[in-house]
């Protein structure tokens, strides 16, 4: 008994060196230079001062109330968090038809399409958010049928590019697999025994989803959710290069404090609240999707 | 009630099921029984409407089966894992067929409460299936399939999942169950023995037929093939010509051992100078070390090659003269046993007139 538990510790210990080395220790950093000055020229001022043989810190908690003054990174933040729980939703809007269908299809094909499922990810993120501008540019395709269908109902010509629409969609895009392969591992080890219980018990093919499938597949959903609600959170490129002046998100002002602002601290602010964001978000999934392997 | 007519199926080049006919009476415990892939699956998974035959009808209560959808027909199935929903409790489990019925929910309670009863887990409503026993599992997989009161009751190897133990309980559940309930079963197994401790009436198949249907005790006793007397318990199978046939019984020229007078059945198409089986049950074969003349029809002489002591009785496996193997079968609590043999005994193998039974190739 002694000899396993030692084990399972030896087991768990690159996981956990690989969390407290580029989770916890990064964090912390962060955490300290949010109570610290800007330096003058960008970065970090001293946080303590040794002068005269006097030892004196030089922390602040301005930062921290820089947050509150003003509403706006509030709503940011609150935008941010709207945009990603969108995303999410989209993504198992659309990521669930997709991911029931190849998983009820045969052995082989099923391989063929979770290939082509993530194959968008053999090649570069900026040169398929660039794709993206091509498509949405006015003269692209997908604007010339849009307008061309509003035309029909004699609706004015609208402009796709640099909009929260072409912002969600992309981000839709992107994100999508994150959603579909958790589904997919899901959907693929549901019994398909229980639907032919289902079945011979009297459900039709709507109730056997709605009672059986859906249920059984929520574990895959809050997977899936995490894996799209999280990175959409902490996303910049994609309302950089495809979104408005109204469409950008809590990481466009973090980024910009960081790069063109140089002011590390109030940018640590901001991330250690996204930061909290992100593992209450995480944790509220994992307790979910437990709760539902447990039963299922 | 069950009426199966003509009914084909192949899956490509594979025959499942060639032209099977079968009838089953209301309340009977039907078992189809055979070696995998003999199409007794298949056959029950039509009766179910998972899967269509290609020629055929069947038919409940006179009326065609075969339009209607699994869902929409008056019976249930029991899988060969349960399949409960793992995320439903116990008691969710046996509502949901009423539930897809549309029963109101005030009568839904009162009914899984009394299927709970009937299954003696009254107090497992509110448990998910993942904390039950196999055993448990099983009642609660046939509560929620008896909850509704179907026609038929179809059920697919129920009890392969089961320890020896608990599988010999849930046979006489499962009786007494039908006896009570008064439903028509169905019983899909590859063991025999489940099939004759469980059935008032058995149809053997192999190779998408069906070769006999009969009550427990006839297929038994009575096989009509080399095929059921194999498959149906331990036999030994004594090949030969029929060289004679007297009233009431014939005489048999076994391969390389010898002429034997055995008793036939009527009708069962025994004529001089066909090729035949002789089946003889290892307890109606009996072994000894003198000869011992009177009641036995046939004696041969030869070495325990092999024996198995199973406690209650012990198997001799006796080579004969043509090289031959006979299980013979010796009760342990026999009065007045001398003795046991040994391998490598000489002995004297011989059964009555009655013993064996004959079966045309």
């Amino acid at each position: 008994m002694r000899r396993k538990t030692w084990r399972r510790q030896l087991l768990t210990l690159p996981p956990t060196g690989y969390l407290l080395l580029f989770f916890a220790v990064p964090s912390i950093i962060m955490l300290f230079a949010s109570f610290r000055y800007a330096g003058e020229y960008g970065g970090l001022a001293p946080w303590y001062y040794y002068e005269a043989g006097e030892f004196s810190l030089d922390l602040t908690l301005e930062n921290w109330q820089r947050l509150f003054e003003s509403e706006i990174y509030l709503l940011l933040f609150l935008k941010s968090i709207g945009y990603a729980l969108l995303t999410s939703l989209l993504c198992i809007l659309l990521g669930y038809p997709l991911a029931l269908m190849i998983a009820r299809r045969p052995k082989r094909q099923r391989d063929l399409l979770l290939l082509l499922v993530i194959l968008p990810f053999w090649s570069n993120f900026l040169v398929r958010i660039y794709a993206w501008m091509i498509i949405f540019s006015p003269a692209g395709a997908l604007t010339q049928m849009v307008n061309g269908l509003l035309g029909l109902f004699g609706l004015g010509p609208v402009t796709l590019m640099y909009s929260t629409t072409a912002v969600i969609v992309t981000l839709v895009y992107v994100h999508l697999p994150f959603m579909v392969l958790p589904l997919y591992a899901n959907l693929e080890k549901q019994s398909p025994a229980l639907l032919d219980a289902a079945q011979d018990l009297g459900a039709n093919s709507w109730r056997r989803f709605w009672h059986v499938t859906w249920p059984l597949s929520l574990p895959g959903i809050y997977a899936g959710s995490i894996l799209v609600f999280i990175p959409v959170l902490g996303m910049f490129a994609i309302p950089d290069l495809l979104g408005g002046t109204d469409s950008i998100m809590i990481a466009n002002v973090i980024k910009q404090q960081f790069v063109e602002s140089r002011d590390w601290p109030f940018g640590s602010v901001l991330s250690m609240v996204m930061t909290v964001a992100a593992v209450l978000v995480v944790l509220l999934g994992a307790r979910l999707a437990r709760q539902g392997v447990a039963r299922g | 009630m069950l009426e199966i007519k003509d009914v084909s199926r192949r899956f490509d080049s594979f025959v499942a099921l060639d032209r099977v006919n079968l009838t089953i009476a209301a309340g009977e415990f039907f078992t189809l029984l055979g070696p995998s892939g003999c199409g007794k699956t298949t056959l029950l998974r039509m009766i179910a409407g998972f899967d269509q035959p290609d020629d055929g009808d069947i038919l409940l209560d006179g009326r065609s089966l075969i339009a209607t959808p699994p869902e929409q027909r008056p019976l249930h199935t029991i899988f060969q894992n349960y399949a409960l929903f793992p995320h439903m409790t116990v008691a969710e489990n046996i509502a949901f067929p009423l539930r897809m019925a549309g029963c109101a929910r005030e009568e839904i309670a009162g009914r899984v409460a009394r299927a709970l009863e009937d299954v003696r887990l009254p107090d497992k409503g509110r448990h998910y299936p993942d904390a039950l026993s196999g055993g448990q599992k099983q009642r609660i997989a046939i509560a929620r399939a008896l909850v509704n009161r179907p026609r038929l009751l179809l059920l697919d190897e129920p009890l392969s999942a089961l320890d020896a133990k608990l599988r010999e309980q849930m046979q006489l559940e499962l009786i007494t169950l039908q006896k009570e309930v008064g439903i028509t079963f169905i019983y899909v197994t590859h063991d025999q023995g489940e099939a004759l401790a469980l059935s008032h009436r058995i149809a053997v198949m192999n190779g998408g037929h069906i070769v006999q249907v009969d009550e427990p005790s006839r297929l038994y006793g009575f096989p009509n093939s080399r095929f059921v007397a194999d498959f149906i318990g331990h036999c030994n199978l004594l090949g030969g010509v029929v060289t004679a046939v007297q009233t009431g019984d014939a005489t048999v020229e076994l391969d390389g051992l010898g002429t034997v007078q055995t008793v036939i059945q009527p009708a069962a198409g025994v004529a001089v100078g066909r090729r035949c089986t002789l089946t003889l049950r290892p307890e109606k074969t009996h072994i000894s070390t003198t000869l011992t003349p009177g009641e036995e029809a046939a004696h041969f002489r030869g070495v325990v090659h092999d024996m198995l002591y199973l406690g209650d009785v012990t198997v001799y496996k006796v080579e004969l003269a043509n090289g031959m193997i006979v299980e013979a079968l010796l009760a342990n609590s026999a009065p007045g046993r001398a003795r046991f043999f040994e391998v490598g005994d000489a002995v004297e193998v011989a059964w009555r007139l009655d013993a064996g039974h004959l079966v045309m190739e």
